[in-house]
């Protein structure tokens, strides 16, 4: 992967089958560019696509993907267990884009976009609270949906749901002896 | 594989409530009291403004919900406070969060409308709508024409019915009791057509992958142009009510302004973006369904305030009835799902006569359709904003991962750029101009 710093601005994404975005591989899915990257280029590549002109960003969620084998990636991008996945818009040129940065999973730490996109507050922090995913340099990365004592990121793919048992039995009391 | 959460218990796992100045990281003190641009765009907020010396018994953090009356369900705020004036605000929320993402990993994509329809329980036909699109992106279905306008006239129907409520609660929470009633009972009007359409007033699971779960109901025209008909005049109504009336242009000129800046930092959508005067609406923009083929106004604001986001939703109910009155004039003959044997079962009239119907009828609602591996990221215009919908399939019937872009979710983030410096009765205009739905923010 080539540092972002070596690229030219002027490299646009609206070709047919982008090759690659600022020196990330790409990709075109049914018409929609996505981009491929690891955690080390990921903040500079959103930086860049910010400055291109995607100043909206509409999505960021987080897939675990450790049951999941049937993931292709490009060359060269090995596949981690976590990916945080960003939908950038462009509102001026009506374009989107959307990156997906793989995140080790014994360590899942990437940068916040805060600084670049102060709307993904909210949703940095539903990763981190349904994934376990950390935000560095997040302004206030605690749990948002859950309660702060939870235990566990209940959309990672190990955490054991639906065995809490469930007793089914006649009720008790007066009137239904 | 390593656990980590034992790591991020003692690096970030911290309280959710709004702390005392001193405790609080600088940059969430800024975010709190409503600085959003560090931005080449310019500082809308001096950072030196934001004090951390300011003493405990100076100002009072109080809490406004959960259970407040104005806050539209379960939506609990923190607010500091300097006498009435409030200082800083974090929205704390997830008291209606019951892991919808995580049970829609469980169901099949036959059974995963039943869930998403729960999400924004005011639009559940958006919900629906935006998850079968994803599904059918990844199958690579096509929809027969009909389908797809009747998608959209449902859609439409279902904007005007979220907008008439929020007409309701808004006039509700400012004090205009009266509007409440007559907000409810347009609704039901067009409630009782969607109940004649689906069988449901809400939660329809009628929008399904692979077109819709039914054709319309005989006589359907005339019902949508009734409501085309009975509708304007009560809109007309309302602009006698509130939109001209001193002591509501009062309650709402002017407060919980933001600015388009401000609004595309923190990824707002829907009313909330476009009364800043951003031209965006995802129906012309980035056009899905048939909307390219229809003929609508997209109405936008220009001061960004309670009252901006109050006339475009009255204003596109208006546009609303206009879309439908179009739809019934073009509606396409036709099926109403895709003919493809792989996502549609066979009529019912075929399981009396043919083993083969009845085993595929039952393979289909028990066993689900199998969807190709992918992702994909579908979004859609709902009454609220942008309803996005992130699907990954691994092969399987179920979905490996759904993830749903709640509009509610992310417009919540700009309260406390709306609140700073406003007072806490004005803090209720502008909770009610966001309109949120907390099953969409918390899902």
């Amino acid at each position: 992967m080539t540092d972002i710093a070596e690229v030219d601005g002027d490299e646009t994404t609206v070709e047919p089958e982008p090759p690659n975005v600022h020196g990330c591989p790409a990709e075109s899915v049914r018409g929609e560019t996505v981009v491929h990257v690891d955690v080390a280029a990921y903040e500079a590549l959103v930086k860049a696509l910010h400055d291109e002109g995607y100043t909206f960003c509409a999505d960021l969620c987080a897939v675990d993907h450790s049951a999941n084998p049937t993931r292709v990636l490009p060359d060269g991008l090995g596949p981690e267990r976590f990916e945080i996945v960003v939908t950038l818009r462009d509102m001026a040129q009506h374009r989107r884009v959307r990156i997906r940065c793989q995140v080790p999973g014994a360590a899942p730490t990437v940068p916040s976009l805060f600084g670049v996109y102060p709307g993904t507050e909210a949703m940095e922090r539903e990763a981190y609270d349904l994934f376990g995913v950390l935000f560095s340099g997040h302004p206030d990365l605690t749990r948002i949906l859950l309660p702060e004592g939870w235990e566990g990121h209940p959309l990672r793919k190990d955490y054991a749901h639906g065995k809490v048992p469930v007793q089914f039995k006649a009720p008790q009391g007066a009137r239904h002896a | 594989m390593t656990d980590v959460t034992d790591l991020n218990d003692d690096q970030t796992e911290g309280g959710q409530e709004l702390q005392l100045r001193a405790d609080t990281d600088p940059l969430e003190l800024l975010r709190e009291a409503g600085a959003v641009l560090r931005l080449p765009e310019g500082p809308a907020l001096d950072p030196a403004d934001i004090s951390t010396e300011v003493g405990e018994d100076e100002t009072m953090i109080i809490n406004m919900g959960p259970q407040h009356p104005s806050t539209h369900g379960v939506l609990r705020l923190m607010l500091e406070l300097d006498g009435e004036t409030i200082l800083r605000t974090k929205p704390v929320i997830g008291y209606l969060h019951t892991g919808m993402e995580k049970t829609a990993e469980d169901l099949t994509y036959v059974q995963g409308g039943t869930n998403v329809t729960r999400m924004d329980y005011l639009a559940p036909l958006f919900n629906e709508t935006v998850f079968s699109m994803a599904v059918e992106d990844l199958l690579g279905v096509e929809l027969p024409p009909r389908a797809v306008w009747i998608r959209m006239l449902l859609n439409e129907v279902n904007r005007v019915s979220s907008h008439l409520l929020f007409m309701a609660t808004n006039g509700l929470d400012l004090g205009a009791v009266s509007m409440m009633i007559y907000g409810w009972r347009e609704r039901e009007l067009v409630l009782a057509f969607l109940e004649k359409v689906t069988g449901l007033r809400m939660n329809h699971n009628f929008i399904r992958p692979g077109g819709t779960a039914a054709d319309l109901p005989a006589g359907w025209q005339d019902d949508v142009l009734e409501l085309c008909r009975v509708l304007p005049p009560r809109l007309d109504e309302y602009d006698v009510l509130l939109t001209g009336q001193p002591i509501f242009t009062e309650r709402t000129q002017g407060i919980g302004v933001l600015t388009k800046e401000q609004a595309i930092a923190l990824g707002a959508t829907g009313p909330v973006l476009r009364s800043t005067g951003v031209d965006w609406d995802l129906r012309r923009d980035q056009p899905y369904l048939a909307y390219d083929e229809v003929d609508f106004d997209v109405v936008i604001g220009t001061c960004g305030d309670a009252f901006d986001r109050y006339a475009i939703r009255l204003e596109e109910i208006r546009q609303s009835l206009h879309l439908m009155e179009q739809i019934v004039d073009l509606m396409p003959k036709g099926d109403y799902r895709a003919q493809d044997k792989k996502v549609t079962p066979p009529p019912r009239g075929r399981i009396d006569e043919s083993m083969e119907a009845l085993i595929h009828h039952f393979k289909l609602f028990t066993e689900g359709f199998k969807v190709p591996a992918g992702e994909t990221y579908v979004a859609i215009e709902s009454p609220r904003g942008e309803l996005g919908c992130y699907l990954v399939s691994d092969g399987g019937a179920k979905p490996y991962r759904m993830h749903i872009r709640g509009p509610s979710f992310v417009n919540l983030q700009t309260l406390p750029v709306m609140l700073r410096g406003g007072l806490v009765a004005d803090a209720v205009a502008a909770i009610s101009s966001i309109d949120p739905v907390m099953g969409d923010v918390d899902r």
